[in-house]
């Protein structure tokens, strides 16, 4: 369950599409729809690459060791590695069943030349997506984890983080329609269940082909170099100590530098759980359906919200423990039997059994109910999960996290005190953006 | 986390009449001799528990004083029987909406005369919001009891002395219910306690128990976010608008997420990718139904996830469910099993308890009666006296069963001796008593329910007969048929009511009630008549056989046993011939057989013991240890080998020598389960190094232990008295069953 991905079928799949990945730069100019591409637009993309962008990119290929060459590089050469690198614009797209997850590279070693020859429709992409914060309604650039200056497939550039609601992908794909993207022969390398789901709306709304890919590959391959590239110069991985503690709880840098093996909690609308051994060597553990969506969903019932903010902000001003039944509701203090301290919760929405309490408690209670709820859930699953996979780092990433601190300082808390001290919580600054950044990587072909 | 019930929402059971009059010796059983008391108070139901001294009569037999007289004068019986007054030990468990907790109470101290208790164990959320009040209505003590400990008590208690406590759950098969054999060694185990929290506790020994983990997510949250979301205030009808509503409305499946690709990509497009996902919406409205269902699904699920997690890390494939949000319906057990295979593969089975809602009371009843070591005994289900599993007191009137609201009564005896496993069972976790599972088997279940019913004229006519002198037996024996004729009905209706129906718990069933109506053995008088006609035969049949070569010998005893065998009052076919004929007996029984027999024990399995005596066999002969139908007892084989000791010199030696030991089975059936045999029996047959067991009769034999295996060579012989069962095995009425078997290398 949980909104990642659910079998082996799926995985067989992605591979597929990884595969078709690495043919789609030749797809797109030799494939059928090459075919209809005029000659000109080639050899003006050809003509844009820079010189000082290959002679990085062919360091790259060095390591990989079917190139070597000095730093001057002829046009030729260039021309020829530029088949390896597709065009320009470069997305990765992730779409989940709450959230589409954009991630757009903008480069920002544009030459003259090339910005001359730069077509009008990947211009004026380019000017909306850098130039605006929010995209109609819905749509928003999270400026705040936006990557600078950073260096990929030889190019230089900034990486931009945007997302909107899935209910808004036609209106998504109308644009690229609107835009005339397809005259682009981009490739659109996307993730998530949405992959799926409007592959057949981006072909015949937009004449777009989607490159399908695996989305836990992707998540994968997105948190481990998100946290390689760091986050301008900080720290992309973080833990919380005192957790609990309002006055001395502290954001502190974690250095990931041993990453395996690892549990990955990654909590979209609903949960996935995976344990990871290396790059490559990953299973799936569990999932659970009781994610982010669940608690916006509940939120929007109980309380009438209509944002994830929104929900949010209620939760923040609410006190669970009305809503909640206690350990000490119980037992009036402790139950010591089992060693269950009195603040912990018995049972989750216990209290409102009763008609007097249902009657007492404000929205903002309910909303703080829900997030404790789900958030304790999530947690003691993830303690299970790492128990039975002997695993003692957690990372929890997904978008349920996003300006999320109740949930995160709990997980915190909570991971700590039920494994005494054995388990630790991590998360990530870019929590909901590793699959687009995955597929991102695919369509560049980083390992 | 821990079983607190949902004290304090006081909501279920408001609507109803709380001056309802009771219908008071149906419910509160026996209460003049009840003993000592526990109560477990949950959030809508109270469970009582009390102990009883039940004063009954049994028919015990005696030998005459022999000395001086002449023995051999014709005409006289063999013993004389006289019925006593035996006084036993009961158990009485009571469920009631907490809404007659008042009414209950005032009834309970109008009636308590005998009692010297000064306590009542008490447990349960509520046992603390009622305590004043049992405390000012009954004078006793409340002694609070811990919760979890209580329940883990209860349940080792019934997981130990009721067979076919525990069930699966399987929707979509008739009966739902798949009742487990009980394994001889319960420990260890998972219980998964939903109450409002949830509590997962491992339990290891009967001492040993620890809280693993819990969950805040259980039926409080689906009680209280329920009544939130839906506006309805009661569990039930939380369960009931579940009961219909489509989650899919509600919950974001993954075919939402993936749309139709799922089924390229083998994915199950149902699968809930996140609850509740749809409704991150302000502009639609969701229906009750629909949220309701979202939020069982939702609940299920995660409960169960976390139950296998558990599970797989304490490597327990075992776990049982109770708890408030489980107790009895359908709807729940549904999705749990449900989660449960979906989340282990299959690997963990999710059980449930037939007595879950009794684990509290019980558990605080064996808290407070530590000091008469309650454990030390077996307890055996009292049919007559039990409500049957989803059956609300079945056997009360319709009216009264309307004024009684959800009483419902569970009665366990305490038996005399302890029972144990025959130490011979090739395989005692798989071993099956029963041959035909009647709840499985419809055909087979229509049929014996329509035997059982047709028998019971004769049944009645037999009971009165047996007590001539008593002024009511009449009226007794009426109501024997009342009683027996309902439960008779409740299994139609509900063949799982009792755990898995065979013709055993028919047979067992007929029993309890007639000793229920102080009938304890109508076929005492019967018995005492033919043995006394067959001790008169015995040197006889000796002095014939002995005159065989010994193959012919060989045969003629094999058809003595099978022959006697043929008395069998319980058959039908038989009984038939009996009652209409009175001079039928010896001759016809051996016309049947067209050879040479006699009445069961006497001129039946004593020859033949005779015979392995006299090849230097050592014999253990177990009888039953109560009476069931003309089936020896342990007291009359006493005296019939004291008898034929007198008469014949092999038997005499042999009984001196204690190489003939005469023992009891610790069954009171006509059908017997060999893995609950009397301790002394099964402590004897290790002791001896038992190598070949011998079973006679169509109820031990074929109704039961057909397919038995044993660890040492078997013989299970009996004669097919029933037309429909022959027709069945593939044979024809009075066909013999003659099954000796050899275990495998």
């Amino acid at each position: 369950m949980g909104a990642g991905r659910l079998g082996a079928p799926m995985e067989r799949h992605g591979r597929a599409s990884a595969t078709s990945v690495s043919s789609g730069g030749e797809q797109a100019a030799g494939g059928p729809e090459g075919r209809r591409q005029e000659p000109l637009r080639r050899r003006a993309s050809s003509a844009s690459v820079p010189a000082v962008g290959a002679s990085v990119e062919g360091a790259r290929r060095d390591r990989l060791g079917s190139y070597s060459g000095p730093t001057s590089v002829s046009r030729q050469r260039v021309e020829s590695l530029r088949k390896k690198r597709p065009l320009f614009p470069w997305f990765g797209l992730d779409i989940g069943g709450t959230l589409v997850k954009l991630v757009y590279f903008e480069p920002k070693d544009i030459t003259a030349e090339e910005e001359e020859e730069e077509v009008e429709s990947l211009k004026s992409i380019r000017k909306y997506l850098t130039s605006n914060v929010a995209y109609g309604s819905t749509g928003i650039r999270d400026v705040h984890l936006e990557l600078k200056d950073l260096t990929l497939c030889g190019r230089k550039g900034n990486l931009h983080f945007i997302r909107f609601p899935t209910h808004d992908m036609p209106a998504f794909i109308q644009m690229g329609r609107d835009k005339n993207f397809s005259s682009l022969h981009t490739v659109f390398c996307a993730t998530g269940g949405g992959a799926y789901k409007f592959e057949q709306d981006f072909l015949t709304i937009g004449d777009l082909q989607l490159c399908k890919l695996d989305e836990l590959d992707c998540l994968i391959k997105g948190i481990l170099y998100i946290d390689s590239v760091g986050f301008n110069g900080r720290s992309q991985c973080y833990y919380f100590e005192n957790p609990a503690d309002s006055e001395k709880c502290q954001k502190l840098p974690f250095d990931l530098k041993n990453p395996y093996p690892l549990l990955l909690v990654n909590i979209g609308s609903g949960v996935s759980i995976l344990a990871v051994y290396s790059k490559d060597n990953y299973k799936r553990v569990t999932g659970t359906s009781l994610g982010g969506g669940t608690f916006f969903g509940l939120c929007c019932l109980l309380t009438g919200c209509t944002t994830f903010e929104e929900a949010l902000e209620m939760a923040s001003r609410g006190d669970s423990t009305k809503v909640d039944k206690l350990v000490r509701d119980i037992y009036g203090g402790d139950y010591e039997r089992f060693g269950l301290p009195g603040w912990a919760v018995a049972s989750s929405f216990g209290n409102m059994m009763s008609k007097e309490k249902r009657e007492a408690v404000s929205k903002e209670d309910l909303a703080r109910a829900t997030l404790i709820t789900i958030t304790n859930n999530i947690g003691s699953i993830a303690r299970m999960c790492a128990l039975n996979e002997n695993i003692n780092q957690v990372v929890f990433v997904g978008n349920f996290l996003r300006i999320n601190t109740i949930a995160m300082r709990l997980l915190a808390y909570a991971l700590d005190y039920w494994s005494k001290g054995q388990l630790k919580a991590l998360f990530s600054e870019h929590e909901g953006y590793f699959g687009a950044v995955g597929a991102l990587l695919e369509l560049l072909k980083i390992p | 986390m821990a079983e607190c019930g949902a004290s304090g929402s006081g909501s279920s059971g408001d609507s109803l009449d709380k001056s309802i009059t009771l219908p008071p010796d149906e419910i509160f059983r026996n209460l003049e001799n009840a003993k000592r008391f526990a109560i477990d108070i949950g959030g809508s139901l109270t469970k009582l528990a009390y102990y009883s001294t039940v004063q009954h009569k049994v028919a015990k037999v005696r030998s005459f004083d022999h000395s001086g007289k002449d023995t051999e004068r014709d005409h006289e019986p063999p013993y004389e029987i006289s019925v006593q007054e035996e006084i036993t030990a009961r158990l009485h468990f009571i469920k009631f909406e907490n809404t007659y907790i008042e009414a209950c109470l005032d009834f309970i101290k109008d009636h308590l005369v005998n009692t010297e208790t000064k306590v009542i164990q008490a447990t349960g959320g509520g046992a603390y919001k009622f305590k004043d009040l049992i405390e000012e209505k009954l004078r006793l003590k409340v002694d609070k009891e811990d919760v979890m400990t209580c329940l883990i008590k209860g349940c080792n208690f019934v997981l130990k002395n009721i067979p076919h406590e525990a069930f699966v759950y399987q929707k979509d098969s008739d009966p739902e219910f798949r009742f487990q054999t009980n394994h001889p060694h319960i420990f260890p185990y998972l219980l998964v306690n939903i109450g409002s929290g949830v509590s997962i506790v491992k339990v290891e020994t009967e001492d040993r128990f620890e809280w693993v983990g819990g969950s805040s997510i259980g039926g409080g949250t689906f009680w209280g976010l329920g009544a939130l979301l839906t506006k309805t205030k009661k569990f039930d009808e939380l369960l009931h608008l579940a009961s219909r509503g489509q989650h899919s409305n509600v919950d974001m499946l993954v075919r939402d997420v993936y749309g139709g690709a799922h089924q390229t990509l083998g994915l199950s497009g149902n699968l809930i990718a996140s609850s509740f996902g749809k409704s991150a919406t302000a502009d639609q409205e969701f229906s009750k139904e629909d949220m309701a269902k979202s939020l069982l699904h939702m609940i299920s699920n995660d409960i169960g996830q976390l139950a296998c997690l558990h599970a797989r890390l304490h490597s327990l494939d075992r776990v049982y469910f109770g708890g408030f949000f489980i107790r009895g319906h359908p709807v729940t057990m549904r999705t749990i099993t449900y989660s449960i295979n979906f989340f282990s593969k299959g690997e963990v089975q999710a059980l449930f308890l037939r007595h879950e809602g009794y684990l509290g009371a019980i558990g605080a009843f064996l808290k407070g009666a530590e000091q008469d070591n309650p454990n030390q005994y077996s307890w055996g289900e009292n049919y007559a006296g039990s409500s049957g599993l989803m059956s609300t007191s079945p056997e009360l009137g319709p009216a009264q069963r309307a004024r009684s609201g959800t009483f419902d009564l569970l009665e366990m005896d305490r038996l005399e001796r302890p029972l144990v496993n025959l130490p011979l069972l090739l395989d005692p976790p798989s071993y099956v008593p029963d041959t035909v599972d009647l709840t499985d088997d419809a055909l087979a279940r229509k049929y014996w329910l329509t035997c059982f019913e047709e028998a019971l004229d004769g049944v009645v006519k037999r009971a009165v007969a047996s007590q001539p002198d008593s002024v009511d037996a009449a009226e007794r024996a009426e109501k024997f048929r009342q009683k027996y004729w309902n439960k008779l009905q409740t299994l139609r209706q509900q063949p799982f009511a009792y755990g898995t129906l065979t013709v055993r718990s028919l047979l067992d069933t007929r029993e309890h009630c007639l000793n229920e109506f102080n009938f304890p053995d109508p076929y005492s008088k019967v018995k005492q008549r033919e043995n006394g006609v067959a001790l008169r035969c015995f040197p006889g049949v000796v002095r014939s056989l002995d005159t065989l070569g010994w193959e012919e010998r060989q045969l003629a005893l094999v058809k003595g046993l099978l022959a006697g065998n043929v008395f069998d009052w319980g058959a039908k076919a038989v009984s038939d011939v009996l009652e209409s004929d009175p001079y039928f007996g010896f001759e016809e029984a051996k016309r049947k057989l067209q050879d040479n027999s006699g009445i069961d024990i006497i001129l039946g399995v004593f020859p033949f013991v005779r015979e392995l005596l006299l090849r230097g066999t050592e014999v253990i002969l177990a009888c039953n240890s109560g009476p069931a139908l003309n089936d020896v007892t342990h007291g009359e084989s006493l005296i019939v080998a004291e008898r034929i000791a007198g008469m014949d010199p092999v038997v005499h030696s042999a009984l001196r020598e204690e190489r003939l030991l005469l023992v009891q089975t610790g069954s009171s059936s006509p059908c017997l389960d060999l893995s609950r045999l009397d301790k002394g029996l099964a402590a004897l047959v290790r002791e001896r190094g038992a190598d070949l067991v011998v079973i006679e009769g169509m109820g031990r034999a074929v109704h039961t232990n057909y397919h038995a295996a044993l660890c040492c060579e078997s013989l299970k012989l009996a004669v097919i008295k029933n037309a429909w069962l022959a027709e069945r095995l593939g044979g024809r009425l009075f066909s013999v069953i003659f099954k000796y078997e050899v275990p495998a290398e």
